[in-house]
């Protein structure tokens, strides 16, 4: 479990970090969300140990991160930023020194190394130097350097930055495959991911939290949730507002787009629990409307992103 | 237990950045300049041949000069490589403590500039050639040097630590090392004779390099040399430590 209490880290004068509290367990993916600048890295930072805090305090498996710093990394797999490594050594060097770091050796090291080549997919460049490989290689041979100890904990600050999207969805796969047995921090920019990854989300603003609670909840705060959205084959908009706008419950009606044979009209329902679609559907056949396609709008992440972060 | 898998650690740090200099022309590049510019200085400055000695005073008196030149071109990458390209925050995040991560360091270094003294053994062979030449002075004054030469990597290293460029690490590490060997330097002992009480001058020159340098030359290593160069390491590396603590 990461205990994270009041956290707070100043630079200067500038507080970077402020009074940030959450908890990770076993099993939990958490999302860190939130526009450049917000603290994410810094907060990172201080759970794994690289800098430390001004106030607050960081617990990793019951060690304090301050009075303990050696058990609790060596419990922790991190992947920083820009994922940094030694340029001069092959991918395999690399690896070895990694795992010789993390206290393993002779055979047990070689096989905890053949493992992160594999799981990692780097078997083809494992004899290059790592400065001639490309960003993605590179991301992923620091990712493999943060799994290499199978640690409890894991911490990753922008894991898909840099790599295409095969590789993202690679990435993605592998940390939901982890992530039933694992503690898992991620920060991203990237919203999709956090609803394909995430079980928690943690929105950072200025050093503080936002919002702590799940992907779903997120969405749920998006004005868009609940509202349904209709594609007609329609040559007229002005009929079919006037059929919608006669449906019991309907709020609001907005058209999204008109063009030739393809008419889209969102309709808000008064109150989202209230089942507006089905009776919509009747409604639009019954005036003879071919409906193209309808469903329900979840949500959108970066609108509620946008209004909580500026 | 917990000592080796300390020791371990150190080891495995000391073996990377070993191997990071061979991997790299800097090994080659440094072993050669070194030998050429301590050849070229013996043979053409101090004349050795000439001079009718079998003896290696000529040559150790340039170490400290080639050292001032040399010792921070080698040094100088040690951390201000891991902070610009971000390795520091990996290598920091690992279960591995400071004190583990500069003494691997500082070893590396030391041994890397161990290799290039013993690469000069042609320069024994030579006076051993030309005459009979005081082997215990000899060995006493490669004892030296490397002690010496222990100290500049630990300057080195804690400038290395200030800053993420290379160019600023090199010149801060010169100056100041500059100022440990020419606090002994007669020029500069000269200025501050006769309007100085004696003591002033006996701690500046006690500061310097070459003054237990030329102790040790003289054919016998003095307790109170080995803890002045030993004094300076520990010193040098305890500020590495603080600067990379807090920063």
């Amino acid at each position: 479990m990461i205990e994270v209490s009041n956290l707070s880290k100043t630079f200067g004068i500038r507080k970077v970090v402020n009074e940030v509290s959450f908890v990770v367990e076993q099993g939990d993916v958490l999302g860190f969300l939130g526009p450049n600048g917000a603290g994410k890295s810094t907060t990172m930072r201080m759970i794994t140990g690289f800098i430390l805090p001004s106030s607050g305090s960081v617990k990793v498996g019951g060690y304090d991160v301050v009075c303990d710093p050696v058990l609790v990394k060596e419990k922790i797999g991190y992947l920083p930023e820009n994922a940094p490594v030694y340029s001069d050594m092959s991918v395999f060097q690399y690896l070895s020194f990694c795992a010789e770091i993390r206290g393993y050796r002779g055979i047990n090291r070689k096989k905890k190394v053949a493992e992160g080549i594999e799981k990692c997919f780097l078997s083809e460049v494992k004899n290059q130097t790592v400065n001639t490989l490309s960003k993605g290689y590179k991301q992923r041979v620091c990712f493999a350097q943060s799994i290499i100890h199978d640690p409890k904990y894991l911490i990753f600050d922008e894991p898909t930055d840099g790599l295409d999207p095969n590789q993202k969805h690679e990435v993605r796969l592998m940390i939901k495959e982890m992530s039933s047995r694992k503690a898992i921090i991620i920060s991203t920019h990237i919203l999709e991911e956090i609803s394909v990854m995430c079980s928690k989300t943690i929105i950072l603003s200025n050093g503080s939290i936002v919002v702590n609670s799940t992907p779903d909840e997120l969405k749920a705060m998006s004005s868009d949730h609940g509202s349904v959205l209709i594609d007609l084959d329609n040559n007229s908009s002005d009929n079919a507002v006037n059929c919608l706008q006669k449906i019991d419950g309907v709020k609001k009606i907005k058209l999204i787009a008109f063009e030739e044979n393809n008419v889209s009209i969102q309709v808000y329902p008064e109150n989202i629990n209230n089942q507006i679609i089905e009776r919509i559907i009747p409604e639009l056949n019954k005036n003879g409307f071919k409906i193209k396609s309808i469903f329900i709008e979840q949500g959108k992440l970066d609108q509620v992103f946008r209004s909580l972060t500026t | 237990m917990k000592l080796s898998k300390s020791l371990f650690k150190v080891w495995a740090v000391f073996k990377r950045e070993l191997t990071d200099y061979f991997s790299s022309p800097v090994a080659y590049v440094f072993i050669i300049i070194f030998l050429m510019l301590s050849g070229f200085f013996t043979f053409y400055v101090s004349h050795l041949f000439e001079v009718g000695q079998a003896e290696l005073t000529l040559f150790f008196e340039w170490h400290p000069w080639i050292f001032l030149l040399l010792i921070p071109a080698a040094t100088m990458r040690l951390w201000s490589e891991e902070k610009k390209i971000g390795t520091i925050e990996l290598i920091m995040t690992f279960p591995i403590t400071l004190t583990e991560i500069i003494l691997g360091k500082f070893f590396a270094a030391w041994i890397f500039i161990g290799i290039a003294l013993i690469m000069t053994f042609p320069m024994i062979l030579t006076v051993c050639y030309l005459g009979d030449p005081d082997t215990g002075a000899i060995f006493c004054s490669y004892i030296g040097s490397f002690l010496m030469a222990g100290a500049f990597i630990s300057i080195g290293l804690m400038t290395s630590s200030l800053t993420k460029s290379q160019v600023i690490s090199f010149i801060l590490s010169v100056v100041l090392s500059l100022f440990f060997v020419l606090a002994g330097y007669s020029p500069v002992c000269e200025v501050f004779t006769g309007w100085t009480p004696v003591w002033f001058i006996d701690i500046i020159t006690n500061l310097s390099f070459l003054t237990h340098f030329a102790s040790i030359k003289r054919g016998v290593i003095d307790f109170r040399d080995l803890v002045y160069f030993f004094s300076i390491i520990c010193f040098m590396l305890f500020c590495n430590g603080t600067i990379l603590h807090n920063k």
